[in-house]
């Protein structure tokens, strides 16, 4: 009989120090490389002469120099990990160092948003002040376009400040709308690349804690902080499987057409008052919209897999989030009725003055309408309790049994984007959106001197006015309850996942928007005294309401933390027998 | 009631159709001739004395040295009430054998007085050969219907239990390879 | 201002009349869906063939042999203490009990008689064993329900009983501790103080797992009626174990048979009341096994309170020498999933001649088809988890 042997390799070390040698030879190679190029280029366009500052000399400047430059730190600094890879690990292996790093890192990328937010300011600032030069605006390639700012102009401006033509060169193309939509959607694709990557690490340390054990403990060293990165790079490495059966053209695009509407609702979704892509009068419509094409492809994957646990999945999918959009939809109408506008922003706006003012307290039918909207939210996101269209234990994986590798994990991508947008809605239309829960009267004066300025800033836009990272954070305790409640409750039926919206969240939703109505119509048109009073003691019930609730999970969590060696989800290494 | 007192019973009722019985052993039973096994099976399930409400299992016997099967029914008799909150007790418990010849293995089917018939039946069938005739998951085969195999594949040849079957040497194109690398059994 | 006007769809069917819609356009089609043997729910390689009409089941009929090993045959080539290594690979959860059954069976069928102390050991093991088979039973029954998280917690107190008998006998999961005999070896020191201890820390943590799941609503809503099976069926089909007391009958051989001193132990055998639906669907099965789990606590507790007082040598070699007689036995011993039953013939020589075993989960699998008719694709999955199948004993 036939016999294959495949012989055992042990890892040589010699082989393994080779290798390293190698790759730091290339990279260090490649930097050298691209930093003479740069120089080079810089040298003989005699980039950094005042007098000698040309228009079509920032191709030269983008292509020839910042580019082989930004490859040198790059290549440099690969170089270095590779040598130092030891000391690197062992430096992110100390206690809370990668936590800190990971903070820093939010931190910095805030301060990176910000710091571009100024210089597009900065831009537009001198777009709106007549600069006195006489020079002729630069025809863009002779294509008609022009571009009112000359870089001689720009460096005219600045040059008291940084006296090098090269920032003047970089700052050039910063007045086009067009680089700033750039800019903006890289930002965003790479938001939602990484919330899926945080949130599923966040998910499975809190899963693990919720079942009383560690979750990721290995990768990255610091609670397997990089046990998603690990994980995305064995998924684009494993094989991409296409069902020889099934229809090739629909199952390949089916991911995307998962993907690409959860990315399009980041363009509407305000992070804050000037950190949104496109503010549209219909922003809501819009992201509600984007979120509903999901389904599409959902069903198209379930089809094209030809696999009969997938078209369950698909059909599951169809049948819940087509039904529970209706009462999604008449829910999120409450605030827009409020307020009186589609526009997030403004609807936002009008929750500024703290705790008081969200529109979750504004009276009990927008109290029941957040409760409604936040059900029908966890099912249309198809997250558990009503993860029926992936539901492992009926359906093998539901509809996407059949992919593998990057294709599976655009769904997943799709799905947790999706989960972030609807707690962001959630957090917009009804919990201040990134507003502070203090007054307004609480913000700290900015101005003064920098020291002064800047930690006001910093805490005006962390706590205490508004900001993103206060949306993102109440975003966030959304997102951690639909991982709470994932992990607690058992899965519905598919029947009574239908009962419950028609014949439950349906009927209520209809209620509250009519009762909706007619308190909008009772307090702001008929004028009644008696009509006011009711609606103050209403406001003021329910804000007392929703102070004992967040006093109530403040405590809980402090119990929590300071028993949590007593508690279920502690180790069972702590509970064995003579431990 | 005792193994005995019941096969008194089967006897008065069944005549020589009760073939004998063995109370002496840690396995009291009574022997029934296949043809009469149904109507024996209805009325020990039926009798009010009896109610033998269970069928515990059937155990198929190759006695190749008396060219025979046996199939083994053990019965038992529970006595209580569903939802009472009484315990049930064992009021009695009785083995059947039935033997057949090996050339000729045929009993009828008892799957239609216990349910739980149904698969023993087929798995006897399965592993031993013994065709239950009027089973009622029954397929054509070249010598008549027979049940369903359960627990080998249903193209499989052969009942494995028998004490003269030769371990195929092929399934499928499949070769097999025995334990010790022979590529024939040794008994 | 340009006034905008929305125009309506036509109608596509508003030439069509009535009479033109054939029914036969309108029809659905059944799919024949194959549930197993790679499946999640199937809790190993069982196979359900499902006849469908959209979300319904209109039949499911189980296939069984992917697990077969022809383990009977086996027995008919090795002597009775060397059959019990097979005997834990069948119902691979509940090895102890396994081992136990075919050893009394054997000792039963020689005449052998075993001392106190080797009995109570065996009464302790087979009472942890069940424990931590139901513990697996709960948790994965919350599994198949979605329920993740209660797995993992049964899965930390089954890891405690595993550390028990791992001090024991050196082993986890195919134990052979219960040999031909007796035990293979007697209790190490301690041993009773740490598994009281466990039984300290294990018995609150049931009214936990009922908190967090037997008594969840949505867990009720997918459990209660559904797959109903009534007295009479359960007794046609042969049912035993928690399926059979699920559907109400208060039957158990522990209190009928008296072979390893049960009627000393004060306990109570718990049947399924319809609680939270009609009697003997799915939650009642469910239940019954939490509430055996604490009788089994109430048993081990005044077990282990004899055992150090017990006269006797743990293990008998005489075991090993057995001879088995010309005669036969039919031996049934309350497993967790049932009565495992052992049908042994002896010839007068150590190597009996024919060993037949009843497994519980492949009688209490037969009742499949005829309650998993007409209900939804989710109730199957809650039907065969309730049932509590182990597919090393159905296919044996």
């Amino acid at each position: 009989m036939a016999q294959i042997t495949l012989p055992w390799t042990p890892k040589d070390p010699e082989k393994l120090r080779a290798y390293r040698a190698k790759a730091v030879k290339l990279l260090f190679g490649l930097a050298l490389l691209q930093l003479l190029t740069a120089g080079a280029l810089y040298t003989v366009f005699s980039i950094g002469v005042p007098a000698r500052i040309e228009d079509w000399k920032v191709i030269v400047v983008v292509l020839g120099v910042l580019g082989p430059a930004a490859g040198f730190g790059a290549c440099f600094l690969g170089g270095l990990a590779v040598i130092l890879y030891r000391q690197i690990g062992a430096f992110l292996r100390l206690p809370w160092v990668a936590f800190v790093l990971f903070c820093g890192g939010v931190v910095g990328a805030c301060l990176l948003v910000w710091a571009h937010a100024l210089l597009f300011d900065f831009t537009k600032h001198m777009l709106e002040k007549p600069i006195g030069t006489t020079e002729v605006a630069t025809d863009l390639l002779g294509s008609g376009l022009v571009a009112p700012l000359t870089v001689r102009e720009i460096y005219s401006e600045i040059r008291s400040v940084i006296p090098q033509p090269l920032a003047a060169y970089l700052l050039w193309p910063l007045q086009f709308d067009l680089v700033r939509d750039l800019v903006a959607l890289a930002g965003i694709i790479g938001f939602v690349s990484i919330v899926p990557v945080f949130g599923i690490w966040w998910e499975r340390k809190v899963a693990g804690r919720i079942q009383s054990r560690l979750g990721p403990m290995r990768v990255g060293g610091w609670h397997g902080w990089l046990q998603s990165p690990a994980d995305g790079l064995k998924l684009i490495f494993k094989e991409d499987f296409i069902p020889p059966e099934g229809d090739r053209i629909l199952f390949r695009l089916a991911p995307y057409l998962t993907f690409v509407p959860a990315i399009c609702a980041f363009i509407a979704l305000p992070f804050a008052g000037a950190y949104v892509f496109r503010d549209l009068d219909v922003a809501l419509l819009f992201i509600l919209a984007m979120l509903g094409i999901e389904v599409v492809g959902v069903i198209l994957a379930g089809w094209a897999s030809n696999n009969k646990w997938s078209v369950y999945g698909a059909m599951r999918e169809a049948c819940q989030m087509v039904s529970y959009e209706i009462p999604m939809g008449m829910s999120l109408l409450i605030p827009v009725m409020t307020v009186g506008t589609l526009r997030l922003t403004a609807i936002a706006d009008a929750q500024g003055d703290g705790f008081h003012s969200w529109l979750l307290f504004r009276n009990p039918f927008c109290f029941v309408a957040f409760f409604c909207y936040y059900v029908a939210a966890l099912a249309s996101c198809k997250r558990a309790p009503f993860d029926l269209p992936e539901s492992e234990s009926e359906l093998v994986a539901g509809f996407h049994t059949e992919y593998s590798g990057f294709r599976w994990s655009l769904f997943f991508f799709g799905e947790y984007a999706a989960m972030f947008i609807v707690s962001g809605l959630a957090v917009i239309l009804f919990l201040g959106g990134w507003k502070s829960p203090f007054p307004e009267s609480w913000a700290l004066q900015t101005g003064g001197p920098w020291y002064q300025d800047f930690v006001a800033r910093v805490l005006n836009g962390m706590l205490l006015k508004e900001g993103p990272i206060l949306f993102i954070l109440k975003a966030a305790f959304l997102y951690y309850v639909q991982l709470w409640v994932r992990w607690t409750l058992p899965r519905i039926r598919i029947d009574q996942v239908l009962y419950g919206c028609v014949q439950v969240l349906l009927p209520l939703t209809m209620l509250v928007l009519l009762g909706n109505t007619f308190w909008i119509l009772a307090t702001k048109h008929l004028e009644l005294g008696w009509v006011d009073t009711l609606d103050t003691i209403f406001h003021a019930a329910l804000v007392i309401l929703g102070y004992i609730l967040v006093i109530g999970m403040i405590a809980i969590a402090a119990y929590g933390y300071m028993n949590r060696r007593r508690l279920v989800g502690t180790l069972a290494v702590d509970h064995l027998p003579g431990a | 009631m005792t193994p005995e007192q019941i096969s008194d019973i089967l006897k008065d009722t069944f005549g020589d159709r009760i073939v004998g019985g063995e109370f002496q052993s840690a396995h009291p039973r009574v022997e029934v001739r296949p043809d009469a096994w149904p109507d024996v099976a209805t009325y020990l399930r039926d009798d009010p004395r009896l109610q033998f409400n269970m069928l515990r299992c059937i155990s198929a016997v190759d006695m190749l040295e008396d060219d025979q099967f046996i199939a083994v029914y053990d019965l038992d008799s529970l006595n209580g009430a569903a939802g009472s909150g009484n315990l049930w007790t064992r009021r009695h418990a009785i083995s059947i054998h039935v033997r057949v010849p090996r050339g000729n293995p045929h009993i009828p089917s008892v799957a239609h007085v216990w349910s739980a018939a149904d698969w023993h039946e087929r798995e006897a069938y399965d592993l031993m050969g013994i065709v239950f005739d009027g089973h009622p998951d029954s397929v054509a085969g070249p010598d008549g219907p027979h049940p369903r195999r359960i627990l080998c594949p249903d193209d499989w040849e052969g009942h494995p239990l028998r004490k003269d079957y030769a371990f195929p040497m092929e399934y499928q194109g499949i070769p097999a390879v025995t334990e010790y690398g022979q590529t024939r059994p040794v008994h | 201002m340009t006034e905008l006007v929305l125009e309506s769809r036509p109608d596509i069917n508003a030439d069509l009349t009535a009479d033109q819609i054939r029914l036969e356009d309108l029809q659905t089609e059944e799919m024949l869906v194959n549930m197993g043997p790679q499946h999640p729910a199937t809790h190993g390689v069982l196979r359900v063939v499902l006849r469908t009409d959209g979300e319904m089941v209109l039949e499911a009929v189980p296939h069984i042999g992917y697990l077969h090993r022809c383990a009977e045959k086996i027995g008919e080539n090795v002597a009775p203490y060397q059959y019990i290594p097979y005997t834990d690979r069948m119902d691979y959860l509940a090895g102890m009990n396994d081992n136990l059954a075919f050893a009394l069976a054997a000792e039963k069928l020689a005449g052998m008689e075993l001392s106190r102390r080797a009995q109570l050991i065996r009464v302790v093991f087979a009472e942890l064993n069940r424990i931590a088979s139901h513990l697996v039973s709960m948790g994965t029954y919350g599994l198949d329900m979605g329920a993740f998280t209660p797995f993992l917690y049964a899965f930390r107190e089954r890891e405690m009983i595993l550390d028990l008998f791992e001090a024991a006998c050196g082993a986890r999961l195919t134990y052979s501790y219960i040999t031909v005999g007796g035990v293979t070896q007697d209790l190490p020191e301690r041993w009773i103080d740490v598994c009281s201890e466990f039984l300290d820390y294990f018995e609150p943590k049931i009214d936990e797992y009922n908190n967090l799941l037997s008594f969840n609503h949505i867990f009720v809503k997918r459990t209660a009626n559904v797959g109903v099976i009534t007295p009479e069926d359960a007794l046609a089909f042969g049912l035993t174990g928690p399926v059979l007391r699920g559907s109400g009958i208060r039957w158990d051989l522990r209190k009928a048979q008296n072979d390893l001193g049960y009627d000393e132990f004060e306990f109570d055998v718990p049947i399924g009341e319809g609680l939270k639906g009609t009697l003997g669907d799915c939650w009642d099965r469910y239940y019954v096994r939490i509430l055996e789990m604490k009788q089994s606590v109430r048993i081990l507790r005044q077990a282990l309170a004899r055992l150090p007082d017990a006269p006797g040598d743990a293990y008998d070699k005489r075991g090993k020498t057995m001879k088995l007689p010309a005669d036969e036995i039919y031996y049934e011993l309350e497993n967790p999933r049932g009565q495992l039953g052992f049908y042994i013939q002896g010839n007068g020589s150590t190597i009996p001649a024919r060993v037949k075993a009843r497994g519980p989960s492949f009688c209490n699998l037969s009742v499949l088809t005829h309650i998993g008719t007409n209900c939804l694709l989710a109730d199957i999955a809650a039907i065969v988890g309730s049932i509590d199948v182990v597919m090393g004993e159905v296919d044996r």
